[in-house]
């Protein structure tokens, strides 16, 4: 039982990255029906902002999170101008081999301009340990679920009870309608990314600080388990999301401390196989046949 | 207070919409009524701005051709789209604050809800429920509802009858007149020409992209070509 526990809290903490990351892909998917490649190298930017900020300029945690989650959120919208903009009304294949494009343009540019190995992510919060019987807790994985919980209800709020978040959800299922009742759609969208963009520059403040460790291809594995997670919960669907995420985490965790860390990840493409062939729409997701 | 010239829309090579010409002068409902595939739907998106077109499109003296979507709702121009357009995974409430997007007045905004409401009986029982669930007439009531809440000096109607029982025809109808009558000028395409005549003060055929015929409501209704093509004899 106590190792169970152990696990479950050990599986929440990286299930938040997750659950941060596949936001942005839930999100983005939602607005413009594009599978965002390059969103795991945006979380990998937002480990490096955070490193940079702590580092050279030597501010504490929470300045990096916010200075790494607007980062993130200038480049997010940057990219969405320049690469996806002027393919809105392409195919979609031709969007997503774009956002693979702009996904290796990111990997290759940060490992030429910040070197291709690994960086330590300082230590910005002082790690102490609390014991709950034998079930321990880091200080530092009650900031990442702390942080993510905030940042979730925010969203939520965001999405459910404002004005632009009634765009948001307008310009999702209808831009044209949306359009009719004056909303801007380019600014929604650009809003769109700009708010998934920041979800994983935290993430990617976070992992730092959970593992201390960076580097140009950091983005890769987590960004495809966050896409699996997104798909799971029902992409385009926020609350799946971070279901998704938590559910990741957890059994990539069960399955790294019960029996093989060799096996986690092949148990998460599993799952993602599973949940096509049963529920392609996701565990959230409606059964709708796809509108063309 | 409307005025479009030379209007010409393509979509990709098929021209849609050829050299149209249409008024609506204040405090008039015009009616505009043609076959399917006509070009009805064109030249209403084309004035709400959804469709790049030639010619020009002036609302109240200034001219709309290089204005956005935006613009026109600010305008005030809004449009009730074909089909309806209501979003289906918002309330019923919600959908009618995205009505009144652009505005600022908070409080003008809650007095028009209750005026939407008070047009609307069927909508304040349901201002909770999912419009997705609403039936087909509550629909259409929800999306002229919205399209009220943007306060719109002209308002466009692209089928408000379609698909809805002769009693509920009638009373959207007897709806639109009143909105009218209220100080709301409208543009009103309908298939259901013989309703459509009766409550127009003018009224254009339209005919593959082209305006073959304009007059009064009644003058339309008497024409014997009008009736073979759109009144069943
Ligand atoms: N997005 C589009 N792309 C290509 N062709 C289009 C598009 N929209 C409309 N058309 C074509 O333009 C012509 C006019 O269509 P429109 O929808 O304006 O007709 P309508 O008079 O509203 O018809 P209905 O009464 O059936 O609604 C049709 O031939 C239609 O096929
Ligand atoms: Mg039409």
């Amino acid at each position: 039982m106590t190792q169970f526990l152990q696990q479950m809290i050990n599986g929440l903490s990286l299930g938040s990255i997750y659950a941060l990351v596949a936001l942005g892909y839930t999100m983005v998917y939602g607005i413009i029906k594009l599978i965002n490649f390059a969103h795991g190298d945006i979380y990998m930017l937002g480990a490096y902002i955070g490193f940079i900020v702590t580092t050279k300029l030597g501010l504490g945690f929470f300045p990096a999170l916010v200075i790494s989650m607007a980062g993130c959120a200038l480049i997010g919208v940057t990219i969405e101008r320049i690469a996806y903009k002027p393919l809105r009304n392409a195919t979609r294949i031709t969007a997503l081999i774009t956002a693979i494009g702009v996904s290796y343009f990111l990997e290759a540019g940060t490992q030429r301009v910040m070197g291709a190995g690994v960086q330590t992510f300082p230590n910005v919060l002082a790690n102490e340990t609390i014991m709950f019987g034998d079930v321990r807790i880091s200080t530092q994985q009650i900031v990442i679920f702390s942080v993510t919980i905030v940042l979730m209800v925010a969203l939520t709020f965001l999405v459910n009870k404002t004005k632009v978040g009634r765009a948001m959800r307008a310009v999702s299922v209808d831009p044209d309608a949306a359009r009719l009742m004056g909303v801007n759609v380019d600014a929604t969208i650009s809003f769109t990314f700009a708010i998934g963009s920041a979800l994983a520059g935290a993430a990617g403040v976070l992992v730092g600080l959970y593992y201390n460790s960076i580097n140009p291809l950091m983005g890769m594995l987590p960004g495809i388990k966050a896409f699996i997670a997104a798909v799971f919960g029902g992409i385009g669907i926020i609350p799946g999301a971070m279901l998704g995420g938590f559910f990741i985490g957890v059994v990539e965790t069960l399955v790294a401390g019960y029996w093989s860390s060799l096996w986690k990840d092949a148990v998460v493409y599993l799952i993602l196989i599973v949940i096509l062939i049963v529920k392609p729409a996701g565990l959230l997701g409606k059964n709708v046949k796809e509108k063309v | 207070m409307l005025i479009v010239k030379d209007l010409s829309v393509h979509y990709g090579v098929i021209q849609a919409l050829k050299q149209v010409s249409v008024e609506v002068h204040e405090g008039e409902i015009v009616a505009l009524i043609g076959a399917n595939g006509a070009g009805k739907t064109t030249l209403l998106h084309a004035i709400s701005g959804l469709v790049k077109h030639e010619g020009d499109i002036l609302f109240l003296g200034n001219s709309l051709s290089k204005a956005d979507s935006r613009a026109i709702v600010a305008a005030g121009i809004t449009q009730v789209p074909e089909g309806r357009r209501i979003f289906p995974d918002m309330s019923v409430t919600e959908n009618l604050l995205m009505g009144a997007y652009l505005r600022k007045d908070k409080a003008g905004i809650e007095e028009d809800m209750k005026m939407v409401f008070e047009r609307f009986p069927r909508l304040q029982e349901r201002k909770k429920q999912l419009a997705g669930t609403l039936s087909g007439g509550e629909q259409q009531m929800l999306a002229m509802g919205r399209a009220l809440m943007a306060k719109p000096k002209l308002l466009l109607l692209d089928e408000p009858s379609m698909g809805l029982s002769p009693l509920l025809v009638k009373e959207i109808f007897s709806i639109i007149t009143s909105i009218n009558e209220q100080g709301t000028t409208v543009l009103l395409v309908e298939q259901n020409a013989r309703m459509a005549l009766q409550i127009a003060d003018r009224a254009y055929v339209m005919e593959t992209g082209k305006i073959v015929l304009s007059g009064t409501g009644e003058e339309l209704s008497a024409s014997e070509d009008i009736k073979k093509a759109y009144l069943g004899g």
